[in-house]
């Protein structure tokens, strides 16, 4: 199950709907909000999505997890809208019979996301100012291959 | 000429000033359409860095555009 929130993300009831007596593994990858990106103090962060074409993808990247790997069950949830520090941006959750394929499997969920989901950010720095995320005139297209993961 | 309508996000929709917009264009493919607008409207995104979505689905640069279709441009994407 993939989905977009609004509003803040509850990993706890999202742990509950992955229970499973056939699973001995349970991953789960919770993406925060932090105060610095590439030198400059973050307040805040915004998260735009084109939510149809989020889900159908996210749903997609699921599936391709489940095909990939020996899963039992996978959630991943992301969220919108206006993020204070230490909030949570995006939450994945996946059982398994044993952790090596949930382990392989939470991080292919979270890197596809990063990486295909229509989801842009914007920060808002402590100075005043704010960007948009990768859309300065230099750098990488949308869809390109993920960047190593920087949480 | 076809009819079309476009939705914006983000750097796009800030810089378009407006959310969505219906267009008559004569532009055959989301390539050729994005440089319509990128010339009208000074979006700053070269169109290589630019993908297409034609009614909820991604879409190739050279894919057909058609008559009625509601398409978004996705700037580089940044979740997580």
């Amino acid at each position: 199950m993939f989905s977009i929130s609004a509003v803040p993300i509850d990993p706890a009831a999202l742990q509950r709907r992955l229970a499973d007596a056939r699973a001995g593994a349970c991953v789960t990858f919770e993406g925060w909000v932090r105060n610095l990106n590439e030198g400059q103090t973050v307040g805040a962060l915004e998260y735009e999505a084109f939510v149809p074409l989020a889900e159908s993808e996210g749903t997609k990247i699921l599936a391709e997890a489940r095909a990939k790997f020996d899963l039992l069950g996978a959630i991943c949830v992301h969220r919108t809208g206006l993020l204070q520090l230490g909030d949570m941006a995006v939450w994945v959750g996946v059982t398994a019979a044993h952790r090596g394929a949930a382990f392989d499997a939470c991080r292919y969920v979270i890197d596809e996301a990063k990486a295909r989901l229509p989801i842009w950010k914007k920060e808002h720095y402590a100075a005043g100012t704010t960007a948009w995320i990768n859309c300065a005139t230099r750098g990488e297209a949308a869809g390109a291959p993920a960047a190593p993961p920087q949480f | 000429m076809i009819n079309v309508r476009i939705q914006y996000f983000a750097i796009l929709r800030e810089q378009r000033g407006q959310n969505e917009e219906a267009l008559a264009t004569a532009a055959a493919t989301p390539t050729a359409l994005y440089e319509e607008l990128r010339a009208r409207h000074g979006f700053t995104l070269p169109a290589d860095r630019i993908r297409a979505a034609v009614n909820e689905t991604f879409v190739a640069a050279d894919a057909p555009l058609r008559d009625g279709d509601r398409i978004v441009f996705i700037p580089p994407v940044a979740g997580g």
